[in-house]
This record gives C-alpha cells, sequence and structure tokens, in this order.
C-alpha cells in the first residue's frame, strides 16, 4: 500500500509580504507547515511496522528539501519535490493541478493532507486535489482508521461529529486534533539523508508552464494595505455603572 | 543583605556525567562530535572537512558521519546574538583562499569610530583608547554568520544535527566517549506524553565541546576533570536589539557612564555599543557586569533608558525595532581561563571556556580560531599511529602559541587595574581627565558574581516605561526574539525556589525575558520564586547570580535571525 | 453580476452565515437578481425563507441521497446550475462542508477562489475581494481574472437581513453525481454535547487572565460565558498557575481565535495573548491597571475591578435574554 502526504514549506516566523511582488517573501527561513505534520504522522501510525510506503509530496522552492527531508526523520520511506519556477505564485487551481500530476504519478490508495497552511490560511487544498483525481474526498478528520480498503474517518464539524466511510483510493485532510506528531529521534534524522529524494520539474510530471503559477492563476492579488483600525475605542472608568455600560455596547453591536 | 550564594541551586555536574546507557548497536557513532554549531563549533567542522579531504584515508576510518555537530536551536544562528564587530583575522586563516571575505555575508569594514562618555543629556565624545580601534574589523551579525558558516560545514560534509540538546557528557574509563542528547516529549513534571522520545547516546573518537557562554557540559566538564581555574569566571550582561532606521549610521559607536552609575559601590561595569548593519538597519545593546549588586538593575531596562538619550533617540527617530536578543559574555579573562584545554577524548572551545577579550570586546574570532586548532588536534589524534593523548595536548600548545594567548595574556592586567569595562589605560585615563577625575572604579573583582552582596538604590525610577514604539517591555521583547517555545515543557532553570524578597527581586529585575516573578510570601522573610521556562531565551544570566540554566528540550528558546 | 449562493442549512433551519452572505450578495447586485441554491433532504421547504433572505430565485436539489452533508455531491449539483444558469460569480460562507464545495468546484470549473475574505466590493466593474493575511497584520485586496469567479468568506463576516422580499421563483437544480462524488457514505453522527461550544468554534469567548485573582474566581468567566453562549479561554499565565486547563490556552502557545466577541477579564495583553485573539470581531476588555496593553486594541476598554462588574454584567446580560 502507497500513502502519499502532501506538505507546504512555509515561512518561520512573522512572514512578511514582499511589496513588490505581492506575495509571501519566501527567501526567508522556512519549516515544514506545522499542520502537516500531523499528517505525516497519521501517514506513519497507518503504516506501524507494515511495509506500506509513505512518500512526502512538495511543490515548492529548492529550499522546501529542509522540510521533506524532516518528514523522512519521522519516518517516511521517500520525498518529492516538485520545484520549478515557473510554479511560484500558484493559485489554488494551479497548485491542486501541479500536486495533481505528481500524485496521478504515484499512484497512492491514501492521499493525506494537513488542516491548513499556516502561511496563507488556506483550508482548501484537498478538495480541489480530489476532485482533479476523482476521488472521494473527507476533510476535517479527528480520528482515522482502515479497514481493509475502506476508510473509517471521524470528521469535526460545527455541530459535532460525523463517522464517514468511503472506499480507497481516497484523499483526506486530517485536523491538527488528531495526533501529536512525533520527534524524529536522531537515528532518524541521520537516516533521512540516505533515503530516496527525487526532484522534478513541471515539465517532468507533465504540466504546461502556462498552467502553473502566476500564469495558470485565475486570481491574483492586487494590493495590500494596513488593516482597518479598530476605530474609535471606547473608555469607560470606575465600577459603578461598567456593567451596564458594558450591556448597552453589547447591545450596540447586537452581541446580545 | 543576602547575596545569591546563599541559595545555592539544586545542581550537582555529576548528575550530567553517565557511561553510556543504550545498548551497543544501539549507540549512534560518528567520528568527531561538536557540541554546538556556532562559530566556534562550526569553525572546528569546516576546518576538519578540509582536512578530512585531503586524508581521505583518515576520512574513511571515521565511519558514515566523520564530523556531526549537534544543536540545541531550532537550526545554526538561532541562538547566536553579539554585537558583532569582529576581527577578520581568523576567518581569513579559516578559508584560505577558498573564500574572500566579500564572500562571507556581512555589513562590511568599519568606517570610523567614535567613543562617548554619556550623562543624562549629554554626550562627551573621547578619543578612542588602544584598546578600541577597530580600523580593519568588519561587522556582522553572528546569526547570519552562523548560518552562513553551517552551510559550509555541510558542503565540506559535516552532518548537522538541530534541535538538538547535548543533556550528558558520557565517560567512559575516565574517557570523554561522547553525549547522551536530551529527551523530548516531556511533560511540565518530566513525564512522558504521546510523543515521547528519548535521548540517545552518540559516541564519537572526539568530542569538541562549543557551546558557547555558560555551556552546559562545559561547565560539567570542568568539574568532572578538575579543569577549573582558581579565578572564578564572571560574566557580562548583553541586551540588544536591531534597528531599522531611516538614517544610515556612518560609523560604529561605544559609550561609557550613563545609563550606568560610576561610583564604585555600586559596580555598575559595562557600556553600550550601536553599529550600523548595512545602510538601513542598526544594532545597539548594552552591555553590564554581572557583579552588580543592586537588586532593581535590569539591562534589559538600562537598554530602553539608554534609547531616551537625546542623541540616540536621534539615531532611532523614524525607526522601528526589528530584533533583540540577550546572552552573557564571560569577562573573566585570562585569569579564568580553565587549566587545560583539553581531557581525554575531549576538547574545549570559545566562549565556552572564557576566550574573550573584554577590554577590546571581542570573541568570536577567538572562538573560530580555537574551533579550528581543535580541528587539527582532533585530526591529528585519528591518524594512524597517533596516540590521542599526546595529540589533544597539542591543542593546548597550539593556543598557546596562538594570538588567542597573546591577546588575552596582553590585556589580563587591566582588569587588575580598573576592574571590568570597555575601556583601559588611556581611555579611562582621558575619562578621568575630562570628568575632572570624579571617575572611581573601585578594586578589581576577585569573587564569583554571585557572592556580590546586594543593595537597593531604587534604580527603577529611571526606567522608562514602554511605550511601543522607542521603548519596549520584556514580554514584547521576547516575542521578537523568536521565542515560541511550548508551555508545558519541563523546567529547565535550577534555581532555590524559596529565598529571600532580595535575592528574589534580584532574579526578577536581571532576567531579560522576564522567566521570574515573585509568588507566595513565606512570612519568614522569603518568598517562593515561581519561573516560566518557556519565556527563556538561555542568555545564561541566572547560572551567574545564583542559580543554574541547563539545556531545554532541543529546539527551544529563541529564534535570532538578525542579532 | 449574476451571482449565485450557496445556502446551507442545518436541520430545518438555514444557516445564519449563509444569509448574511446571500444578504451581501443581494447588496452587490444593487437591485439586479441574486440565487440561491439548497442543496438536501427536505430543503425544499426552505426556499420561500431564502426568498425573504434576499434570493429572487432558489434552485433546489432536493433528494434523500443529498441528506448527509457530504461536499461532493454538491459539487456536481453546483457545476450544473452554474453552467446551465451561466452564474459569473458564487459566493459561499465558510464552514467545513463549504469550504470543501467551493474548492471542489473551483477545480471543477477550473475557476479562481479566493477565500477568508472578509469582504467584498464592486469596483470599475470588477469584483474585489479583501482578506486579511500574515495573522491579520496585513490587509490584502485580490481579484479575480475569469468568470466564474469563486468566494469564499470568513464566517460571520455579514448580517443576515430579511429582504421583506417575496416569494423565490424555484427552480430546480439537476442532480447527476460523478462516480467518485458517491464513494463516501456517512455511517453516523454525534451532535455535540450542549456543553457549550469549543473555543475554537465559539462565537463568544469570555477569557481570564491573573486579574482574576485566584483560580476560583474563574467562574466569574464561566458564568458570564454561560450567560453570553460562549465559550471559556485563559491565558499562559493563568495556566501555568495551574489555573484552568491548558486546552483553554489563547495565545501565541495556545489556540488562535477570532470569534465574534472577546471578553477580556483581568488580561493585560502580552504580545504573546494579544496574537491569539487579535482578529476577534469585537473587544472587550476589563482591567484594573488603565495602562494595561490590552486596552490599546480593544474596542470598549474599562478600567475597573472585574470582581465587581462581571457579577452584575452576567445577571443584566441574563435578564436581557429572558425578557
Amino acid at each position: 500500500m502507497k500513502i502519499a502526504v502532501c506538505v507546504k514549506h512555509v515561512p518561520e516566523g512573522a512572514g512578511r509580504i514582499d511589496p513588490g511582488t505581492k506575495r509571501l517573501d519566501r527567501a526567508g527561513e522556512g519549516a515544514l507547515n506545522h499542520f502537516d505534520a500531523n499528517a505525516v504522522e497519521e501517514a506513519l501510525r497507518l503504516k506501524g511496522d507494515g511495509d506500506a510506503e509513505v512518500v512526502v509530496v512538495s511543490v515548492g522552492p529548492e529550499r522546501a528539501a529542509d522540510s521533506l527531508r524532516k518528514t523522512l526523520a519521522m519516518g517516511a520511506d521517500r520525498a518529492v519535490l516538485v520545484t520549478d519556477e515557473a510554479a511560484a505564485g500558484s493559485d489554488l487551481v494551479a497548485t491542486s493541478l501541479v500536486l495533481a500530476k505528481t500524485l496521478e504519478r504515484e499512484s497512492a490508495e491514501l492521499v493525506l493532507f494537513g488542516q491548513q497552511a499556516s502561511d496563507a490560511d488556506g483550508a482548501v487544498l484537498w478538495a480541489a486535489v480530489a476532485e482533479r483525481l476523482r476521488r472521494p474526498v473527507v476533510s476535517q478528520a479527528a480520528q482515522l482508521s482502515l479497514e481493509g480498503e475502506t476508510l473509517r474517518v471521524k470528521r469535526q464539524t460545527e455541530h459535532g461529529y460525523d463517522v464517514i466511510e468511503a472506499p480507497l483510493p481516497a484523499v483526506v485532510a486530517v485536523s491538527d486534533a488528531i495526533n501529536e506528531p512525533r520527534y524524529p529521534s536522531l537515528k532518524g534524522i541521520m537516516g533521512a539523508k540516505k533515503k530516496p529524494f527525487e526532484t522534478l520539474s513541471l515539465a517532468e510530471i507533465g504540466v504546461d508552464a502556462s498552467h502553473a503559477g502566476d500564469a495558470g492563476s485565475k486570481t491574483e492579488v492586487l494590493s495590500l494595505s494596513e488593516p482597518p483600525s479598530r476605530g474609535d475605542a471606547r473608555r469607560i472608568e470606575g465600577d459603578g455603572n461598567a456593567a451596564q455600560a458594558i450591556v448597552d455596547f453589547l447591545a450596540e453591536k447586537r452581541l446580545v | 543583605m543576602s547575596r545569591p550564594s546563599n541559595f545555592p541551586p539544586p545542581f550537582a555536574a555529576g548528575e550530567f556525567v553517565a557511561e553510556p546507557t543504550d545498548p551497543v548497536d544501539e549507540r549512534i557513532e560518528v567520528g568527531v562530535l561538536i557540541v554546538g554549531a556556532g562559530p566556534a563549533g562550526l569553525a572546528c567542522a569546516i576546518r576538519l572537512g578540509q582536512l578530512l579531504e585531503e586524508h581521505p584515508d583518515v576520512a574513511e576510518r571515521l565511519g558514515d558521519v566523520p564530523v556531526a555537530l549537534v544543536e540545541k536551536g531550532k537550526q545554526p544562528g538561532s541562538h547566536l546574538v553579539s554585537g558583532a564587530v569582529v576581527n577578520p583575522r581568523a576567518l581569513r586563516r579559516l578559508f584560505g583562499n577558498r573564500y574572500r571575505l566579500e564572500d562571507i555575508p556581512s555589513y562590511g569594514p568599519v568606517h570610523g569610530e567614535a567613543v562617548y562618555v554619556l550623562s543624562k543629556r549629554t554626550a562627551l565624545r573621547i578619543p578612542p583608547p588602544p584598546t578600541m580601534r577597530n580600523h580593519g574589523n568588519w561587522i556582522f551579525s553572528l546569526s547570519q554568520l552562523g548560518r552562513w558558516l553551517a552551510e559550509r560545514a555541510e558542503e565540506d560534509g559535516a552532518m548537522i544535527l538541530p534541535e538538538t540538546s547535548a543533556e550528558k557528557l558520557l565517560v567512559s574509563h575516565g574517557r570523554v566517549v561522547g553525549v547522551r542528547t536530551g529527551d523530548k516529549g516531556q511533560n511540565r513534571d518530566g513525564g512522558p506524553m504521546g510523543n515521547y522520545e528519548p535521548g540517545a547516546d552518540l559516541v564519537a573518537k572526539v568530542t569538541v565541546l562549543a557551546e558557547g557562554t555558560q555551556g552546559h557540559l562545559t561547565g560539567v566538564a570542568l568539574d568532572r576533570f578538575g579543569l577549573t581555574a582558581d579565578e572564578p569566571q564572571v560574566w557580562e550582561l548583553a541586551v540588544k536589539e536591531v534597528w531599522r532606521v531611516p538614517k544610515a549610521l556612518r560609523g560604529i559607536i561605544h559609550t561609557m557612564g550613563w545609563p550606568l552609575r560610576t561610583r564604585a559601590r555600586y559596580r555598575e561595569f559595562g557600556g553600550s555599543f550601536i553599529y550600523p548593519l548595512g545602510d538601513d538597519m542598526l544594532t545597539i545593546g548594552m552591555v553590564v557586569g554581572l557583579d552588580y549588586r543592586d537588586v532593581e538593575l535590569s539591562a534589559h531596562d538600562l537598554l530602553q533608558e539608554l534609547k531616551t538619550h537625546p542623541k540616540i533617540r536621534k539615531l532611532l527617530a523614524g525607526g522601528e525595532r526589528i530584533g533583540w536578543g540577550a546572552k552573557t559574555i564571560p569577562s573573566g579573562g585570562w585569569y579564568s581561563l580553565p587549566k587545560q584545554l583539553h581531557a581525554p577524548g575531549l576538547l574545549l572551545c570559545g566562549d565556552g571556556i572564557g576566550m574573550v577579550n573584554i577590554p577590546r570586546l571581542k570573541g568570536v574570532h577567538y572562538a573560530i580560531e580555537s574551533g579550528r586548532l581543535a580541528a587539527e588536534s582532533a585530526f591529528a589524534s585519528l591518524r594512524r599511529g597517533a596516540t590521542p593523548a599526546t595529540a589533544l595536548a597539542s591543542y593546548d600548545e597550539a593556543v598557546a602559541q596562538s594570538f588567542i594567548t597573546r591577546d588575552l595574556r596582553e590585556v589580563r592586567d587591566m582588569r587588575q587595574v580598573f576592574g571590568r569595562g570597555f575601556f583601559v589605560g588611556g581611555a579611562l585615563a582621558s575619562a578621568m581627565t575630562v570628568s575632572k577625575g570624579r571617575l572611581d572604579l573601585g578594586k578589581m573583582r576577585a569573587e564569583p558574581d554571585a557572592e556580590q552582596p546586594l543593595l537597593r538604590s531604587d534604580r527603577a525610577a529611571s526606567y522608562p516605561g514602554p511605550d511601543g514604539t522607542l521603548t519596549f517591555d520584556k514580554l514584547s521583547s521576547v516575542f521578537l526574539s523568536g521565542n515560541k517555545t511550548r508551555d508545558d515543557q519541563p523546567n529547565h532553570i535550577r534555581i532555590e525556589r524559596k529565598v529571600t524578597k532580595d535575592v528574589a527581586e534580584l532574579w526578577v529585575n536581571m532576567c531579560p525575558a522576564h522567566v521570574y516573578e515573585i509568588g507566595t510570601e513565606g512570612g519568614d522573610g522569603t518568598v517562593t520564586v515561581n519561573v516560566a521556562p518557556s519565556n527563556c531565551v538561555q542568555c545564561g544570566a541566572i547560572t551567574a547570580k545564583g542559580g543554574r540554566l541547563t539545556p531545554p528540550e532541543g529546539g527551544s528558546g529563541p529564534e535570532y535571525t538578525l542579532t | 453580476m449574476k451571482a449565485l449562493v450557496f445556502v446551507e442549512h442545518h436541520g430545518d433551519e438555514l444557516e445564519k452565515g449563509s444569509l448574511g452572505v446571500l444578504a451581501k450578495a443581494a447588496a452587490l447586485a444593487e437591485g439586479g437578481d441574486v440565487a440561491a441554491v439548497l442543496v438536501g433532504g427536505g430543503v425544499r421547504s426552505l426556499a420561500t425563507e431564502a426568498g425573504s433572505y434576499g434570493a429572487a430565485t432558489v434552485h433546489v436539489a432536493e433528494d434523500d441521497s443529498l441528506e448527509p452533508p457530504l461536499p461532493q455531491p454538491r459539487v456536481d449539483v453546483l457545476a450544473r446550475v452554474v453552467q446551465d444558469g451561466g452564474y459569473d460569480t458564487v459566493l459561499f460562507a465558510n464552514s467545513v462542508l463549504a469550504a470543501d464545495v467551493a474548492s471542489g468546484l473551483a477545480a471543477r470549473l477550473e475557476a479562481g477562489l479566493n477565500w477568508d475574505l472578509v469582504d467584498v466590493e464592486s469596483r470599475e466593474g470588477s469584483l474585489v475581494g479583501k482578506r486579511p493575511a500574515l495573522q491579520d497584520s496585513v490587509l490584502v485586496e485580490v481579484g479575480w481574472r475569469t468568470t466564474p469567479q469563486l468566494a469564499l468568506f470568513r464566517a460571520g463576516s455579514f448580517d443576515a437581513a430579511p429582504t421583506g422580499g417575496g416569494e423565490p421563483q424555484v427552480e430546480d437544480a439537476a442532480i447527476e453525481l460523478s462516480e467518485h462524488s458517491t464513494g463516501a457514505r456517512i455511517v453516523g453522527q454525534e451532535e455535540e454535547a450542549a456543553s457549550g461550544p469549543s473555543i475554537e468554534d465559539a462565537d463568544v469567548i469570555v477569557a481570564g487572565g491573573r486579574g482574576l485573582g485566584a483560580p476560583e474566581n474563574f467562574t466569574l468567566a464561566e458564568e458570564l460565558a454561560r450567560a453570553l453562549g460562549g465559550a471559556v479561554g485563559a491565558t499562559r499565565a493563568v495556566v501555568d498557575a495551574g489555573w484552568y486547563p491548558y486546552s483553554a490556552q489563547i495565545g501565541q502557545t495556545g489556540k488562535i481565535v477570532s470569534p465574534k466577541l472577546y471578553v477580556a477579564l483581568g488580561i493585560s495583553g502580552a504580545i504573546q495573548h494579544k496574537v491569539g485573539m487579535q482578529s476577534s470581531n469585537v473587544i472587550v476588555a476589563i482591567n484594573k491597571d488603565p495602562n494595561a496593553p490590552i486596552f490599546e486594541f480593544s474596542d470598549l476598554g474599562v478600567v475597573g475591578d472585574v470582581h465587581e462588574i462581571v457579577p452584575k454584567l452576567t445577571e443584566l446580560v441574563n435578564s436581557r435574554k429572558s425578557a
């Protein structure tokens, strides 16, 4: 069995948007998107001591290799990085296409995603990828188990839990509540260097440059600005009428 | 008045020395193990890489991983903070023709310098003393330099293991055989969490400790092998910020005087530095000797106070604070260097053993040079037919012949006459003339910092409150250091928790990261000190002033990039 | 602009978030027509209500097989509605379900999707979306290069507003499901116990800090939270001190939340806490210290004693509720 995990290398710390390109400045230090660590961990748990292959896939700059090596250090078997100038600045449509093509090459029975990307605060990628792969998708998985060829997922929603079954091959996005990612052991870190690591260009996965990157994107960033300030902050002093004043304020804002 | 040394921390070096305990086939074997990916450790790794390339026969016998570095920070550079104006000689020696200074990321050579004696509103320029001439030196961000050196070390074949702390020194039959790395995934009580990962025995033929100031295993090793100097080590605490500024600063600046108080009884030695970082940034830092006595002294707040000086305020006008960091600097100099710089299977480098020239405020190039020399001795000990003991002893000899020894010896007595401080000899003389002899610096320090008696003088009255533009509080500074340590980690700071109010307040004010807080009063004149270990930026001040810092879980602490 | 809004329902109630987006779409259309699409088990009966919140046309895809709230069948339905109806703009209010529908639809139609939007406007004939980025420290304006334009709005971005509109035109939507859309099946469901919302989902959070004085005083926060129908949060300092569990910790090393209302009791507002809640819609802070940093980023700052103010506040809120 093969499990593919899609991960992203995201800027570390306080991100900065490059005013020139209006894109996230990815030149600084980066790290594995911590939500993706849950997905890698889940794949490794499903693998257990068995002989399933866990392959980690990413689309990003060359530097993203650091994050991929961390997943290899955690225990993944193989890493694939699609890195190509032409893929930079891809929106959802373009990114999902590049990822889908890469995943088609792998033909994994199960594709896992993390809950969201900490840089774009995006929680949408997997459904688009699943659509392109024409596979069932389940998101917000708080619990995941495999019974033969059937996936059983406990999905967390605003209202409670759904228990969903889906046949393999399938795509699942795990929530950060699903597990606590393991720390790579020292042996793992050292062994990571020897594990297979493939670097591919867009051409090698069969995607035309015009369908990726900015060229292939259907949305764009127009401008950046300071967020609107909170407006006039109001101040009340003293205990006397404070409670009533607060209620009046809340009522005005239609919060009570 | 109490003193911190009345309340020794629950710490015994012996706790951190052990035999390897993992089954033999589970121990991780490397050729040379370097603890610390700072300038010393990386220079050692780079030099070893060069030597092993020239001598593949030796490399072969070192196994799969000839050179490994463990680094407790998130990545090399995460725990590096310094000024820094660096003497380039050690870098030139390390790289020879391979890289020129211009190839190394820096902020260029020093273009002029000024020294000022400050009072609250004035700045009196004095001629830079001989020890403060920085012509020919280059300005670096040490964190950035660390990242660059790490890339070179990896290119040369070294394996860097970040987020890995070296917790115990592995000693077998009286010989250092490696380190045991720290556990991960423990909760506040030290119990295992779901993702608990025990440390591992990392064994090596030679172990090089390059841990920097307050090096944990360095301290343990000095104790274990009886190498501690007779003269106690003492430290300064430096807190600095990096600012983006609209107007470039041309040359480097050092100041003395205000806001430090010059009267001898306060023992407030130190000064500040302001260095340009290219055309649109500068770094400003405050350095204070930890032998100070006032319980309310706070280096962080002194830095904030410093910035309110009219001359300095002007330099920062229209600017934005973009970085902050804090770290101790060993300042005992020559007399506090260990009796021997090696032990069986072990070599000691850099700030960890106090290779710092405080009168010149230089240490980075000594660290690099000592790392380079350690590499050569380590290599010599690995050659066929070598006698390891003799080969490692050659390191002491090499250091004795190097500019490290020459420089540290040269300034060894300046401390005698003037205590510590940046300015010695002519500088003090000119300052004394200018101030009409009112400067009185008192006697040389011979006691450990923690033995200084404490006093109170309402010192905090002059600290400016945080305004969020020029001056800042500690917590927002910790945030700016990139520290996102998880809160439920075990407490890595060893202190006696029931102490007098004076000692408690001393620690609360001393710590730049707001780790300590005063808890309940004991009624018997004692209070309980509460510790928030996740704030800790591992500066090491607590070790100087009565407690003991041990390494937390690997990967914790600050994530410096600009410092 | 020919707009279609994906209106969600739970049980037999239309979701307020979707209705808010519907109201916004109606406002954008400036008199033009806005359509809604309802997909589910017995949804036809909800069409009238959708009409009264701004939909001139309601496409209804009603079938028992569509009752489970799964995204992929909805992608099939919406794709047909969009293509058959010639809609150039499709709007969604964020939810676990809606996010997957929007994303799947974007891939199906090769259409641009902008998400996490807090507002949208029409500028010179083009649609411009606004979204915060980098922990709400920057506001980004985004656009679409092609049609259809898909927009996913942050929960609670707009208020629902009944327009008094008449009966909408109801049209049956074609239901033709792809093979892969029918793979997933819901085999069980569990509604969340009525112990109150989780911190992540709560519309209201009442958080306590050291200013509460003692662990027992967290009952002040709990009672106010109950009165407001919200969840209880805590600062790192009090969690460290053992006053409240780590699962309630809000901040840099705890949870990041953005509820409609955040009430901070005895919280100073250190940046480590601020980054966990600064994007809350409305922030009310009560603190004894007039210089507490939290007052710099609250909408209403109350300098006073939480022990005096909060019980009264809770009482007033409760009596409003029962009135």
